[in-house]
Protein backbone atom coordinates (compact mmCIF):
# COMPACT_ATOMS: atom_id res chain seq x y z
CA UNK A 1 0.00 0.00 0.00
CA UNK A 2 1.51 3.30 -1.00
CA UNK A 3 0.24 6.71 -0.14
CA UNK A 4 0.79 9.04 -3.08
CA UNK A 5 2.33 12.26 -1.86
CA UNK A 6 1.02 15.53 -3.20
CA UNK A 7 3.63 17.54 -5.08
CA UNK A 8 5.45 19.69 -2.56
CA UNK A 9 5.89 23.34 -3.34
CA UNK A 10 9.50 23.67 -2.19
CA UNK A 11 9.61 27.07 -0.61
CA UNK A 12 12.85 28.96 -0.36
CA UNK A 13 15.12 27.51 2.32
CA UNK A 14 14.60 29.24 5.67
CA UNK A 15 17.41 31.26 7.21
CA UNK A 16 20.06 28.96 8.79
CA UNK A 17 19.35 30.45 12.23
CA UNK A 18 15.65 29.73 11.81
CA UNK A 19 16.45 26.15 10.76
CA UNK A 20 18.72 25.77 13.80
CA UNK A 21 15.95 27.14 16.05
CA UNK A 22 13.45 24.60 14.69
CA UNK A 23 15.85 21.70 15.26
CA UNK A 24 16.72 23.07 18.71
CA UNK A 25 13.01 23.14 19.56
CA UNK A 26 12.69 19.47 18.60
CA UNK A 27 15.79 18.48 20.59
CA UNK A 28 14.89 20.51 23.69
CA UNK A 29 11.27 19.36 23.94
CA UNK A 30 12.29 15.76 23.32
CA UNK A 31 15.05 15.87 25.96
CA UNK A 32 12.69 17.47 28.50
CA UNK A 33 10.09 14.81 27.77
CA UNK A 34 12.57 11.93 28.05
CA UNK A 35 14.04 13.20 31.33
CA UNK A 36 10.60 13.79 32.88
CA UNK A 37 9.33 10.38 31.74
CA UNK A 38 12.45 8.63 33.02
CA UNK A 39 12.20 10.44 36.35
CA UNK A 40 8.49 9.55 36.60
CA UNK A 41 9.20 5.86 35.93
CA UNK A 42 11.96 5.85 38.57
CA UNK A 43 9.51 7.30 41.10
CA UNK A 44 6.92 4.65 40.21
CA UNK A 45 9.45 1.87 40.83
CA UNK A 46 10.30 -1.41 39.09
CA UNK A 47 7.28 -2.12 36.85
CA UNK A 48 8.15 -5.81 36.58
CA UNK A 49 7.86 -6.14 40.36
CA UNK A 50 4.62 -4.13 40.45
CA UNK A 51 3.19 -6.33 37.69
CA UNK A 52 4.16 -9.48 39.57
CA UNK A 53 2.42 -8.11 42.68
CA UNK A 54 -0.63 -6.27 41.29
CA UNK A 55 -0.96 -7.57 37.72
CA UNK A 56 -0.95 -5.62 34.46
CA UNK A 57 -3.87 -3.44 35.57
CA UNK A 58 -2.04 -2.55 38.76
CA UNK A 59 1.07 -1.62 36.80
CA UNK A 60 -0.93 0.59 34.41
CA UNK A 61 -2.67 2.21 37.38
CA UNK A 62 0.68 2.88 39.06
CA UNK A 63 1.96 4.68 35.95
CA UNK A 64 -1.26 6.66 35.42
CA UNK A 65 -1.23 7.79 39.06
CA UNK A 66 2.04 9.66 38.47
CA UNK A 67 1.38 13.28 37.33
CA UNK A 68 4.99 13.73 36.17
CA UNK A 69 4.42 10.95 33.63
CA UNK A 70 1.74 13.07 31.91
CA UNK A 71 3.98 16.14 31.89
CA UNK A 72 6.68 14.00 30.24
CA UNK A 73 4.26 12.63 27.64
CA UNK A 74 3.05 16.19 26.99
CA UNK A 75 6.61 17.29 26.17
CA UNK A 76 7.17 14.17 24.04
CA UNK A 77 4.07 14.98 22.00
CA UNK A 78 5.21 18.62 21.79
CA UNK A 79 8.48 17.31 20.38
CA UNK A 80 6.56 15.19 17.85
CA UNK A 81 4.60 18.19 16.62
CA UNK A 82 7.66 20.44 16.49
CA UNK A 83 9.29 17.68 14.41
CA UNK A 84 6.34 17.78 12.02
CA UNK A 85 6.60 21.58 11.93
CA UNK A 86 10.33 21.41 11.16
CA UNK A 87 9.69 18.81 8.43
CA UNK A 88 7.17 21.19 6.92
CA UNK A 89 9.88 23.84 6.45
CA UNK A 90 13.14 21.89 6.14
CA UNK A 91 14.26 18.85 4.20
CA UNK A 92 13.99 15.39 5.78
CA UNK A 93 17.69 14.70 5.13
CA UNK A 94 18.59 17.60 7.44
CA UNK A 95 15.95 17.27 10.18
CA UNK A 96 15.94 13.48 10.73
CA UNK A 97 19.69 12.93 11.29
CA UNK A 98 20.22 16.20 13.15
CA UNK A 99 17.38 15.78 15.64
CA UNK A 100 17.89 12.02 16.18
CA UNK A 101 21.62 12.26 16.82
CA UNK A 102 21.63 15.52 18.83
CA UNK A 103 18.94 14.14 21.15
CA UNK A 104 21.29 11.34 22.25
CA UNK A 105 23.99 13.78 23.35
CA UNK A 106 21.63 16.26 25.06
CA UNK A 107 20.02 13.33 26.89
CA UNK A 108 23.39 12.14 28.16
CA UNK A 109 24.08 15.65 29.50
CA UNK A 110 20.56 16.02 30.94
CA UNK A 111 20.69 12.52 32.47
CA UNK A 112 23.90 13.45 34.27
CA UNK A 113 22.69 16.87 35.48
CA UNK A 114 19.01 16.28 36.27
CA UNK A 115 18.73 12.54 36.91
CA UNK A 116 22.18 12.36 38.61
CA UNK A 117 22.97 9.29 36.53
CA UNK A 118 26.51 7.98 36.55
CA UNK A 119 27.49 8.85 32.95
CA UNK A 120 30.94 7.30 32.88
CA UNK A 121 33.40 7.25 29.98
CA UNK A 122 31.76 4.13 28.58
CA UNK A 123 28.36 5.84 28.39
CA UNK A 124 29.81 9.02 26.85
CA UNK A 125 31.60 6.90 24.26
CA UNK A 126 28.49 4.88 23.41
CA UNK A 127 26.32 8.03 23.25
CA UNK A 128 28.82 9.54 20.78
CA UNK A 129 29.15 6.33 18.71
CA UNK A 130 25.38 5.88 18.48
CA UNK A 131 25.00 9.62 17.73
CA UNK A 132 27.37 9.43 14.74
CA UNK A 133 25.86 6.09 13.69
CA UNK A 134 22.28 7.40 13.74
CA UNK A 135 23.44 10.47 11.81
CA UNK A 136 25.01 8.30 9.10
CA UNK A 137 22.01 5.98 8.99
CA UNK A 138 19.38 8.72 8.81
CA UNK A 139 21.23 10.88 6.32
CA UNK B 1 -5.27 4.67 -0.43
CA UNK B 2 -5.41 8.23 -1.68
CA UNK B 3 -3.81 11.08 0.18
CA UNK B 4 -5.46 12.41 3.30
CA UNK B 5 -6.14 16.07 3.90
CA UNK B 6 -7.34 17.95 6.96
CA UNK B 7 -10.38 19.08 4.95
CA UNK B 8 -11.91 15.64 5.58
CA UNK B 9 -11.10 14.70 9.20
CA UNK B 10 -13.39 11.67 8.94
CA UNK B 11 -10.92 10.03 6.56
CA UNK B 12 -8.17 10.49 9.15
CA UNK B 13 -10.22 8.55 11.72
CA UNK B 14 -11.10 5.90 9.12
CA UNK B 15 -7.36 5.53 8.37
CA UNK B 16 -6.76 4.44 11.98
CA UNK B 17 -8.84 1.33 11.31
CA UNK B 18 -6.94 0.37 8.17
CA UNK B 19 -5.32 -2.99 9.06
CA UNK B 20 -1.69 -1.92 8.49
CA UNK B 21 -2.10 1.34 10.41
CA UNK B 22 -3.97 -0.43 13.23
CA UNK B 23 -1.15 -3.00 13.51
CA UNK B 24 1.39 -0.15 13.49
CA UNK B 25 -0.42 1.67 16.31
CA UNK B 26 -0.72 -1.55 18.34
CA UNK B 27 3.02 -2.19 17.93
CA UNK B 28 3.82 1.41 18.93
CA UNK B 29 1.78 0.94 22.11
CA UNK B 30 3.77 -2.25 22.81
CA UNK B 31 6.98 -0.27 22.22
CA UNK B 32 5.98 2.47 24.65
CA UNK B 33 4.95 -0.04 27.34
CA UNK B 34 8.28 -1.89 27.08
CA UNK B 35 10.18 1.41 26.96
CA UNK B 36 8.50 2.62 30.16
CA UNK B 37 9.18 -0.73 31.86
CA UNK B 38 12.86 -0.48 30.90
CA UNK B 39 13.01 3.08 32.24
CA UNK B 40 11.52 1.89 35.53
CA UNK B 41 14.58 -0.24 36.27
CA UNK B 42 17.38 1.18 34.10
CA UNK B 43 19.02 4.59 33.55
CA UNK B 44 17.90 6.84 30.70
CA UNK B 45 21.51 7.03 29.50
CA UNK B 46 21.45 3.22 29.27
CA UNK B 47 18.02 2.78 27.67
CA UNK B 48 18.36 5.45 24.96
CA UNK B 49 21.53 4.14 23.25
CA UNK B 50 20.24 0.58 23.65
CA UNK B 51 16.93 1.35 21.90
CA UNK B 52 18.91 2.90 19.02
CA UNK B 53 19.37 -0.73 17.98
CA UNK B 54 15.87 -0.39 16.51
CA UNK B 55 17.39 1.75 13.75
CA UNK B 56 19.48 -1.23 12.68
CA UNK B 57 16.43 -3.50 12.60
CA UNK B 58 14.68 -0.92 10.41
CA UNK B 59 17.70 -0.82 8.08
CA UNK B 60 17.79 -4.62 7.76
CA UNK B 61 14.02 -4.86 7.26
CA UNK B 62 14.19 -2.28 4.48
CA UNK B 63 17.13 -4.17 2.96
CA UNK B 64 15.63 -7.67 2.96
CA UNK B 65 11.89 -6.99 2.98
CA UNK B 66 11.55 -3.81 0.93
CA UNK B 67 14.72 -4.58 -1.11
CA UNK B 68 16.18 -1.12 -0.61
CA UNK B 69 19.90 -0.67 -1.07
CA UNK B 70 22.10 0.30 1.88
CA UNK B 71 24.88 2.72 0.99
CA UNK B 72 28.41 2.26 2.44
CA UNK B 73 27.93 5.25 4.79
CA UNK B 74 24.77 3.60 6.15
CA UNK B 75 26.66 0.35 6.70
CA UNK B 76 29.21 2.44 8.62
CA UNK B 77 26.34 3.89 10.67
CA UNK B 78 25.07 0.37 11.45
CA UNK B 79 28.56 -0.65 12.57
CA UNK B 80 28.91 2.40 14.85
CA UNK B 81 25.49 1.89 16.48
CA UNK B 82 26.25 -1.81 17.07
CA UNK B 83 29.57 -0.83 18.64
CA UNK B 84 27.90 1.84 20.82
CA UNK B 85 25.13 -0.49 22.00
CA UNK B 86 27.67 -3.23 22.78
CA UNK B 87 29.71 -0.66 24.69
CA UNK B 88 26.87 0.56 26.91
CA UNK B 89 25.53 -2.98 27.45
CA UNK B 90 28.90 -3.99 28.98
CA UNK B 91 28.36 -1.57 31.87
CA UNK B 92 25.83 -1.44 34.70
CA UNK B 93 22.24 -0.63 33.67
CA UNK B 94 21.44 1.39 36.78
CA UNK B 95 23.38 4.02 38.72
CA UNK B 96 24.12 2.61 42.15
CA UNK B 97 22.54 4.75 44.83
CA UNK B 98 22.40 4.42 48.54
CA UNK B 99 18.95 3.13 49.49
CA UNK B 100 16.92 6.17 50.66
CA UNK B 101 15.68 4.19 53.67
CA UNK B 102 19.27 3.34 54.62
CA UNK B 103 20.25 6.96 54.11
CA UNK B 104 17.57 8.02 56.58
CA UNK B 105 18.74 5.51 59.15
CA UNK B 106 22.37 6.60 58.80
CA UNK B 107 21.20 10.20 59.14
CA UNK B 108 19.33 9.32 62.33
CA UNK B 109 22.37 7.48 63.63
CA UNK B 110 24.49 10.54 62.93
CA UNK B 111 22.00 12.75 64.73
CA UNK B 112 21.76 10.53 67.80
CA UNK B 113 25.52 10.37 68.02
Amino acid sequence: MTIPLPPLPLASEPHPWLAAAMIAAVVLTSTTGEVLTASAMKSVGDLDLIRARAGLKGAIRAVLACPRFFVGVFFLSLSFFSLLFALNHLTLSLVAPASASLTLVTNAVAGKIFLKENVDRRRWASALLVCIGVYLLAH
Amino acid sequence: MHSISLAHPGELIAAVFTPWIAIGIALLICFFASYLTALSWADLTFVLPATAFGNIIVAFLSRFWLHETISPSRWAGIALITLGVGFVAQGPSLTERANPAEEDSTLEEAQTR
